[in-house]
Parts: C-alpha cells; structure tokens; sequence
C-alpha cells in the first residue's frame, strides 16, 4: 500500500509540474530569443486572467476611475462573452500589451547590457500589477471557461480495479497536461517550419547576424512578446481556475524559476522537463521527508533541487553550454 | 527665501497631515499584495464606521476623528515603517491587521506607550493584561477560537471526541502556528489525534496535504489560513470529497472571498467568527444614510456587509466606544494615548450597548479590565449557503474552555515578562 500512496504522490507530483512548466515557458521564449529575464511574467499571467474575467463578465476597464472622475456609477456594459471569444479577445490585448512594451521599453534599451533589460521588466512588474488593479479591481475574481475539476472518477475507478486502490488525479491537471502538450508542440512546429518561427531563432542566435539579413528585430521583439502573453494567458487560465483570479497568481513565479535553473532558459522541452523533475521531486520529498523535519518541504525543496541540478551542469538540463574565450 | 520654505513646508504639513485637534487613529491597511483583496474589505468597514461618526455625530464627544491610511501589503517590514512614521502625528491606537506586524510592534507600543488593538488575531497572551499593559485583542484570540471549534466538534460528537482524527491545515507562519499549543492541549484533554500540516505561504499549492488527509481520512479538518491559501484549501478540499460540514475554518479563513471562487462545492463549509454579517442591522440605516448615498463611503462602497467589512467595521466600534469611555474618564474630549488605554480598561460594550449602537447581538459582551485584555473569548459557528451566496450563523456564541486557556496565557505572559524584564502589574 505504501507503494502506492507514493505512486499516487509521484503522479501528482508530475501533473503539479505541468502546472509549474505552463509559467516557465513563457520566460524561455522572451529569455532564448532576446536574452532578457522577464521579471514580470508572472504578472502578466495574473494581468491576462484579470483582463479575461474582465472581458467575460462585461465589465468596465477603469470603471473605479470613470466613476470618481465624472461622478456616474458604472460597473459592468450589461453583457457577458462567451469564454473562448473571450480568451481570443483577451490574446490580441496582450498583443497589444506587446507592442505597447516594445515601443515604449524595449525600444529604448537596444545594445544595453541584460541586466538594464532585466531592471526594466522589473519597473514593467510593477507598473502591470497596478494597471491590473486599476483596471479591474484587486478583488478575487471566479475564472469559468469551462474546464472540469475535481477528482477523475474514471481514473479512480480503473485504478481501484486494477490496484486495489483509487488514485488521485485531477481533472482539472489532466487538462493542463493535455493543453501543455498541444501548446509545446505548436510553439516548436511554429519555430521549426514557420518563416517567422525561423526568423525568431536566427535571432535567438545572434542579433547581428539576424538584422544583417534583414530580419526586423522589432517585429520579433514583438511576436515574441506576445507569445509570451499568450502563454502567460494559457497560465494564467489554469492557475486562476484553480484558486480564483488573485494577486498570488504572480507569485506562481517563483515556482518556475526553479524549473528554469534545472531545465535550462533557453529550452522550450527543458521547461517541460525541468518542470516535471521539480514537481515529482519536491512532493516525494514531502511525502518521505517532510513528516521528519515538520513539513512544507515544497517551495525550499524545489531550490534545493535545483542547485543540486547546478551544480553539476550550471547550463540546466538542456541549457545551451556557455562558452567564453577570451 | 529660507523662511518662504520653511513656510511653504509647514503648510504642506499641515495640510497633509491631521488637524492637531482630531482624533488621529490611524489605519495600517493592505490593499496591494498576495492580501489586498482582504485587507481591502477590512480597511473599508473600518474607515466607514469613522466616516459614520464624523458625519453623524460630529465625531466622538465633538471630537473629528481621522484615520491616515497607510499601505503595509502585509509586509512586517513596510508595517514597522508605517508605524514609524504616523506615530508622530497624535496616533492613539494601531490595528495593523497582521500578526505579524504585532509581533513586532508589541515592544514599540510598549515603549511609545500607545495602545495596540489586535481583534481575532496577534499575540494570544497578550490577553494577560498585567504583562502587555499597552496590547488589547478582546473580544476573542486564537486560542478561544480553537477551543470553541473544539467545543463545537464535541457538541456534534455527543461530548466525546475520543479516537477521532483531527487534522491543522495551517499557514506556515507566526499566525498559523498560534493555534496548535492549544489544539495539543486538547487533543490530550479529549483524547483526539491531531496531525498538523503545515503550508508554505501563500499556499497555491497544497496537493501533497490535501492527498495526505485523503489517505489519513480525519474526521475533522480545521484550518488556520488567509489569502489564496483559503480558497484553494477549500478548493482542494472538495476535489478529495471531503465532507465540508466537517472543514471548519478559523474566522480569517471564513469570508465570501474564500467560498465564492470554489462555487457550489464550497456549500457546508464553516467557520468561526466573533461577530455578526450582512446588513441586517439597523447601523446600515445610518450608513446608508450619511456615508453610502452622499457617496463618502471607502473605495465607493462595493463591499458593504461583507464578512471582512463588518470585522474592520467592528473594529472601529470597539475603539470608538474605548475613546468614549476615555473621554468621560478623563473629562477631556481631546484624550491621549494613555488615557485611551485606561478607556479600553475600563471599556464594557454590554449586549444593550450594542443595540443601541445599531448592531443588536452582533458580538458578545466586551468587558475590559486591568489584568483581562481578551474579553470573554466567545464567537460561534457559521456555514456557507452556496445557493444563497451567504454565511448562515449556526451556533450561539460559545465560550472558550478556559480551564485550559488560562494556564497556557499564564505561562506564556510570564515567559515574555521574564524575558523582556517586566513586571507584572494590576
């Protein structure tokens, strides 16, 4: 029986890491394609939620503000959209929060070393948290588009059948599993045989190179961006699904960067690796260890495993191999 | 040129910062960070019931009283700066809505010699007022809660918890571990197993506790938590098909911001409170009345009635009746800080005060005295109607089992008097 507890904890484990891998991706694609740490992923993971329940239930962007600036009380156009128009909806503001960073940030920093572009998105974090609130309020909001959670009763059954005991999975990380899947495969089909797929890759390798045969560097900046906020809405979906459309979601952060340092910041199946070590990792750890030293092992742990990971291979997993010659 | 500026500063002062004859209460609020959407809640009910007095009444005894709001998100450091820098402006009494930002200014006030208003949360011995001469948490604190959800289990279990399983589901932190001396205590009074799990904030991410009490299968959860960590505890809780009649929450983990994201499974789910809610209380009368429609109320008003606006507006009750009652002590009506800690010495808010207040059996008779800063510990049992979308009290106010309580606040206070070289007064 012990056996399969830990089975259970292990599959789990793995289902959590999806969850951890759908925030990590999108800090590999800014990172591999313009060197830059996007600081504020996070948060636009909990922008694009907010600006999706937002968009879903008719309500008015800045209403706090309309209302004290011209003395009327409006809250909501008297509408609701459907979640998938809503999500499409959603995806072109992020769009338009792309380009927005690229003309207003991006644009002003080109040649400047990664550290004034990692301050930068630092200064976006925080603008972004409060433009979210502004617009939208900073209370918790429900997030419905549909997906089912809750114990899969199929796997539950089938299992019991098979093992004597029903395990736990929930339908809810089956899905983010399955979304994960079809966006990872998509992100590396659209950088494989897509021109601007390629076009995003050969400046991945070298900016100069690219813009010496005329690939435009805003253009990518942009397209990745916004990638970046689609995969930052798909987060944020599942994440707010989860446990309501809240402040916290940016903190979700702090569980990719784990991931980051085992699978690597330039490798889109690192994040996804990288994610499933971390999640599997730190939930044995908890399940074996965690009753011996008092507990909520989780958000250490997955450092710990990380560093350990380091240690060995300071590139991640599949990191690419950092050569200085001098 | 240098008397222009020191002029044009002191205007800005003065503008800026209260009139020098108000009542100056000022509100160390979170409205920012993983806790904003409670804090907002909170603040707002807090800032409203002074608003009330202000436009009503002309204040307390002719007296206008101004709460400065400053941002702490929650944050002990960003709390100890706010404390810093208000205190300067005539602050008679903080309620900073952490316990850990209590932890810290516990010392501060002491040596300030302004009092600290902790409701439901902070220090539990602080209730000892021999030892914390400047710290107030009546009408209940950690340990009445868990001794009343203790209580409660024992009504529905025929008076004998004997062999059942408890789990604490808790916040990893100053706050979530308050509790489990007590629950120890009583799981050897009454013979229950308790496990503790403890959760790293903010607690996103609970699964390996959550498949623990599935294989466990406790009778009872009781949870300490705040933030996300409420929602997707309960979130989690229904995953697993755990009974939500047998999840009781403490009171920071029973607002509508932790059911209504979980929907129609967080139907049943209970927890503690110390004070009424909804808006079936003659004070909305009144607030409607001078505060709501002249538009004066907090952030316009969206949360009016909730759970967590009550508790900041209840707040304001308490040390608005404690300014009252220093008032008359003192014979002054623009009082001190230090006269203000007599009044809440001397503060009795009968259930006959309370009606007359507006808000008839909204929580239990506070009475204060030199040496009991806690009240009666009392507050009761409410359950989530999912359908209705509202928190349906169950229980009366119950009393906390004090035969355990008192010992544990005893040898707590001593300790820190020992440690911090007080001497015990009263």
């Amino acid at each position: 029986m012990e056996f399969l507890y830990a089975s259970e904890v292990l599959v789990n484990g793995l289902m959590a890491g999806v969850m951890y891998s759908l925030v990590a991706l999108g800090f590999v694609l800014i990172y591999k394609a313009s060197g830059v740490f996007n600081y504020a992923q996070g948060v636009m993971a909990l922008f694009a939620a907010m600006t999706l329940v937002g968009i879903m239930e008719g309500r008015v962007p800045f209403a706090h503000m309309i209302n004290a600036a011209f003395g009327v009380h409006v809250e909501n156009f008297g509408w609701t959209v459907p979640g998938l128009l809503a999500i499409l909806l959603t995806a072109l503001v992020m769009v338009g929060l792309a380009i927005a960073i690229e003309k207003l940030v991006l644009k002003h920093l080109v040649g400047q070393e990664p550290i004034i572009l990692f301050m930068a998105t630092i200064g976006l974090a925080w603008f972004l948290e409060g433009l979210g609130d502004v617009m939208w309020g900073a209370d918790v909001k429900v997030l419905d588009v549909g997906l089912p959670q809750g114990i899969s009763e199929t796997v539950e059954t089938v299992t019991n059948n098979w093992l004597g005991y029903g395990f736990f999975i929930d339908r809810l990380d089956i899905w983010a599993a399955v979304i994960a899947a079809v966006l990872v495969a998509a992100l590396v089909g659209f950088s494989q045989y897509t021109k601007q797929g390629r076009a995003m890759r050969a400046v991945a390798d070298d900016h100069q190179a690219a813009l010496s045969v005329g690939i435009s560097l805003q253009f990518i900046w942009i397209m990745v961006w916004s990638i970046a906020g689609f995969v930052a809405l798909v987060a944020g979906i599942m994440w707010g699904t989860k446990s309501g459309v809240q402040f916290s979601l940016s903190l979700i952060a702090l569980k990719a960067l784990p991931v980051l340092m085992l699978g690597g910041f330039t490798s889109i199946p690192g994040a996804i690796v990288g994610g499933l070590i971390i999640g599997m990792g730190e939930k044995l750890f908890e399940y074996f260890v965690g009753p011996m030293v008092g507990g909520a092992t989780e958000n250490w742990f997955a450092y710990v495993l990380a560093l350990i990971f380091l240690v060995f291979r300071p590139q991640g997993l599949f990191g690419e191999r950092i050569i200085e010659r001098v | 040129m240098k008397l222009k500026l020191a002029t044009v500063a002191f205007g800005a002062l003065m503008a800026a910062g209260p009139a020098m004859a108000d009542l100056v209460v000022p509100n160390l609020s979170y409205r920012t960070g993983p806790y904003g959407a409670n804090g907002t809640q909170y603040a707002d009910g807090f800032n409203d019931y002074f608003t009330l007095l202000n436009e009503r009444d002309g204040g307390i005894g002719g007296e206008k009283v101004q709460t400065p709001e400053c941002e702490t998100a929650y944050n002990t450091e960003k709390g100890v700066e706010c404390y810093e820098s208000t205190k300067g402006s005539g602050a008679l009494v903080y309620n900073p809505l952490s316990t850990g930002i209590t932890y810290q200014l516990i010392p501060k006030v002491s040596a300030d010699k302004i009092p600290l208003y902790t409701p439901g949360y902070g220090r539990t011995s602080a209730k000892n007022g021999k030892v914390f001469e400047w710290v107030f948490n009546a009408p209940a604190n950690y340990w009445d809660g868990a001794s009343v959800a203790v209580k409660y289990l024992l009504d529905q279990n025929g008076g004998d918890l004997n062999g059942k399983k408890i789990a604490l589901v808790y916040h990893n932190s100053a706050y979530g571990k308050e509790p489990i001396r007590t629950l120890q205590e009583l799981s050897k009074k009454h013979g229950f197993t308790l496990t503790e799990l403890p959760i790293d904030p903010p607690g996103q991410e609970q699964k390996s506790q959550w498949l623990q009490i599935r294989r466990d299968k406790p009778d009872y959860v009781i949870m300490w938590g705040w933030g996300v960590m409420n929602q997707t505890a309960i979130q989690e809780a229904a995953n697993i098909r755990f009974p939500m009649e047998n999840f009781i929450g403490i009171w920071w983990s029973g607002s509508e911001v932790d059911v209504k994201p979980v929907g129609e499974a967080a139907n049943g789910y209970k927890a503690l409170t110390f004070h009424g809610v909804g808006m079936d209380y003659p004070i909305y009368d009144d607030m409607k009345k001078f505060v709501i429609e002249p538009g004066k109320a907090s952030q316009g008003g969206p949360h009016v009635g909730s759970v967590l606006y009550s508790r900041g507006m209840y707040a304001a009750v308490v040390i608005a009746e404690a300014i009252k009652k220093a008032q008359e002590l003192s014979g002054t009506s623009a009082i001190t800080a230090a006269q203000l800690r007599d009044g809440f010495e001397a503060l009795d808010i009968t259930p006959a005060r309370l009606a007359e207040l507006g808000l008839p059996d909204f929580g239990p008779e506070i009475k204060m005295t030199c040496d009991n800063h806690g009240g009666s510990g009392m507050s009761r049992v409410q359950q989530w109607d999912a359908a209705a979308g509202k928190w349906n009290l169950i229980t009366d106010f119950t009393e906390p089992d004090q035969e355990i309580l008192t010992p544990l606040i005893t040898e707590d206070s001593e300790a820190f008097a020992k440690e911090a070289g007080i001497t015990p007064r009263c």
